[in-house]
């Protein structure tokens, strides 16, 4: 019983943080159709930017209330989003849309080898350490078992983030704007929507969200160069599992790898890196398009 | 215009990349042989990409293709290069036969993640089986040739000259096949797959074929890397490793089959240049690099030459 209720504890933990990444992902791809490989440096620089803001919350007194280290881990997502999400996107990104999916792609891993030489040059290739954020919110007893507060803390901002998107998309006037634009960008265009601003808005926002899954895995972690490298390939097989573009298919996508890769590290090690895409390939055989994708019929 | 044929081609490109074995230095000789090498494994992209698909996964049949040679030298004995080859080809090609039918009915973006998955499931079980070396890998003893043991720079020059040899028969070939009717018919897919259909072709076929086609050739070209490197490691499979084969397929475009050759050499003097002068920015050289290539030349290298041909009829 022990073993279940870890593998699901685990599974949750992992599945939070990984649902924060992955619906940022899921979001841009289904507004701007790109599927973004620079995600993965935007997490990185999410985790370094934090790990540097709260150094200097500490350094600055932040002693005298630690709690405020939580928000220095938020605002580290904000700042990164607010600086390279208008560079990357006004300044390269709009002038790929409408061209081929792959070739997108390219271009978002050049983004990436470039930002992570760009991580080396400003924050050296020695790991950071932030800890204190970690620590902060005690331990909890589940049975014999002894979890880290934070870790569930990372869990409920899950859950804040997927409801708020999920809210904003479709019950806010805005949400419904950015739903006609992936509908259909030229006829909403046409009706006086600013486009552009929803591409921008909508990149800012998946920019903000990478950020804040690495700023909320920085104090769990030592960020070290080549962060990024893996959490985009799971990040990928969690959206591609759910269905592109969809925010409940990143919720199930993120459960289904999270509560895999749990079992398989508590029963049988050796696949733990084999299991994530083993079950991204088992849903495309069975759902080539994932599990929560809409049906396109084919054009003539 | 005089026209010559593949074979006339295929005879030049010979003559003027063999030359390499007299010119190159050491150095250059090693350069060229693995950039022609992964070229191989580009050539198998190009070929899908001319149906309008592209594999992120094809470290699959690079890695697949070296492990095999590494095993089958180090369990079973064997060192003569052609036999190497042949038994890495033939493990790629079943392998491609198997997973093509299944890959030949997705398209976009599904396509490349699904041969991603299958080439990171490979990189995580390679990884963790420890009693062929993990995450470390193996090494693998230098080649012989039918009985011929060289050493030192007879062994580059004879595994430069093996590379040259498979590089032009290859390529030969496959632009024999580019312009038989299932290439031609690849190429109407990229146009519009359901009225390919309807005239009767089978493109999950043609597909799966350009699947397997492309996993032998991947599969030649992790052996020869093997066996130039001396060593093989999971990182064959990863997902960088398989996104410098489609860089290479796209910054050759599907039009050329040289293009393909030359832009993989590009890419290595590039890489080799730039962790040369730039030993700490190299990834950010090679990103802009990308980026300079993607916005002055979209479809590819190989555009240069048809827009040549255009020009001149």
């Amino acid at each position: 019983m022990d073993l279940v209720a870890t593998i699901l504890v685990d599974g949750l933990i992992y599945a939070g943080w990984l649902f924060i990444v992955s619906v940022g992902l899921t979001l841009v791809f289904g507004v701007l159709n790109i599927l973004n490989i620079a995600h993965g440096s935007l997490y990185a620089i999410g985790a370094y930017a934090s790990a540097s803001l709260v150094g200097v919350y500490f350094a600055a007194g932040g002693d005298a209330f630690p709690y405020g280290s939580y928000a220095a881990l938020i605002l580290a997502a904000v700042l990164v989003a607010v600086i390279l999400g208008p560079l990357l996107e006004r300044g390269l990104l709009r002038y790929f849309y409408g061209r081929d999916e792959v070739l997108n792609v390219l271009v978002t891993y050049a983004v990436f080898l470039i930002l992570e030489d760009v991580m080396k040059l400003i924050w050296g290739v020695n790991p950071y350490f932030v800890y204190e954020p970690y620590t902060l919110l005690g331990t909890v007893e589940m049975g014999s078992l002894f979890y880290v507060g934070y870790d569930f803390a990372v869990i409920a901002a899950a859950i804040i983030v997927g409801l708020a998107v999920w809210l904003t998309l479709n019950r806010t006037q805005i949400g419904k704007v950015v739903l006609a634009v992936i509908h259909d960008a030229e006829i909403s265009q046409t009706m006086g929507v600013n486009v552009k601003r929803i591409y921008l808005g909508a990149f800012m926002s998946g920019a903000f969200l990478a950020a804040l899954g690495g700023a909320l895995t920085a104090p769990m972690i030592s960020v070290t160069p080549g962060l990024g490298v893996n959490v985009i390939i799971v990040a990928f097989a969690v959206v591609i599992i759910g269905g592109l573009g969809s925010v409940p298919g990143a919720a199930i996508g993120a459960l289904m790898v999270g509560i895999s890769r749990a079992a398989s590290v508590h029963l049988l090690p050796e696949a733990e890196l084999f299991i994530i895409y083993f079950v991204m390939a088992i849903v495309l055989v069975f759902r080539p398009e994932g599990l929560f994708a809409k049906t396109q019929a084919r054009k003539i | 215009m005089m026209r010559f044929s593949v074979f006339t081609y295929a005879a030049i490109g010979f003559v003027a990349l063999a030359a390499g074995a007299i010119v190159l230095p050491d150095w250059a000789m090693f350069l060229f042989a693995m950039a022609l090498a992964k070229g191989l494994v580009c050539l198998g992209i190009v070929g899908m990409m001319r149906g309008g698909v592209v594999s992120f996964g094809q470290g699959l049949y690079y890695c697949l293709g070296a492990y095999t040679a590494t095993l089958a030298a180090n369990f079973l004995g064997v060192s003569d290069i052609f036999l190497l080859t042949l038994l890495s080809a033939a493990v790629c090609l079943l392998v491609g036969l198997i997973f093509g039918p299944l890959l030949s009915s997705y398209r976009g973006i599904f396509f490349a993640m699904l041969s991603l998955a299958l080439s990171m499931v490979l990189y995580g079980s390679l990884s963790k089986m420890s009693f062929i070396g993990g995450t470390d890998g193996l090494n693998i003893g230098a080649p012989t040739f039918l009985g011929w043991a060289p050493e030192g720079r007879p062994l580059q020059t004879a595994l430069y000259l093996y590379v040259v040899t498979i590089v032009v028969i290859s390529g030969a070939l496959m632009r024999v096949y580019f312009d038989s009717e299932q290439g031609l018919i690849t190429q109407a897919t990229r146009d519009n797959e359901l009225r390919v259909e309807y005239l009767g072709a089978s493109v999950r076929t043609v597909m799966a074929y350009n699947y397997a086609f492309g996993a032998l050739l991947g599969g030649i070209g992790g052996t020869i890397a093997v066996l130039a490197l001396g060593h093989v490691d999971p990182e064959f499979a990863f997902w960088t490793t398989s996104g410098e084969f489609v860089f290479v397929a796209i910054l050759a475009g599907y039009l050329s089959v040289p293009a393909v050759f030359f832009a993989a050499i590009i890419l290595e003097l590039v890489r080799s240049f730039s962790s040369l002068y730039f030993p700490n920015t190299w990834q950010l050289s090679l990103g802009i690099f990308l980026l300079i290539v993607i916005v002055t030349l979209p479809s590819g290298l190989g555009s240069l030459v048809s827009r040549r041909k255009g020009q001149n009829t």
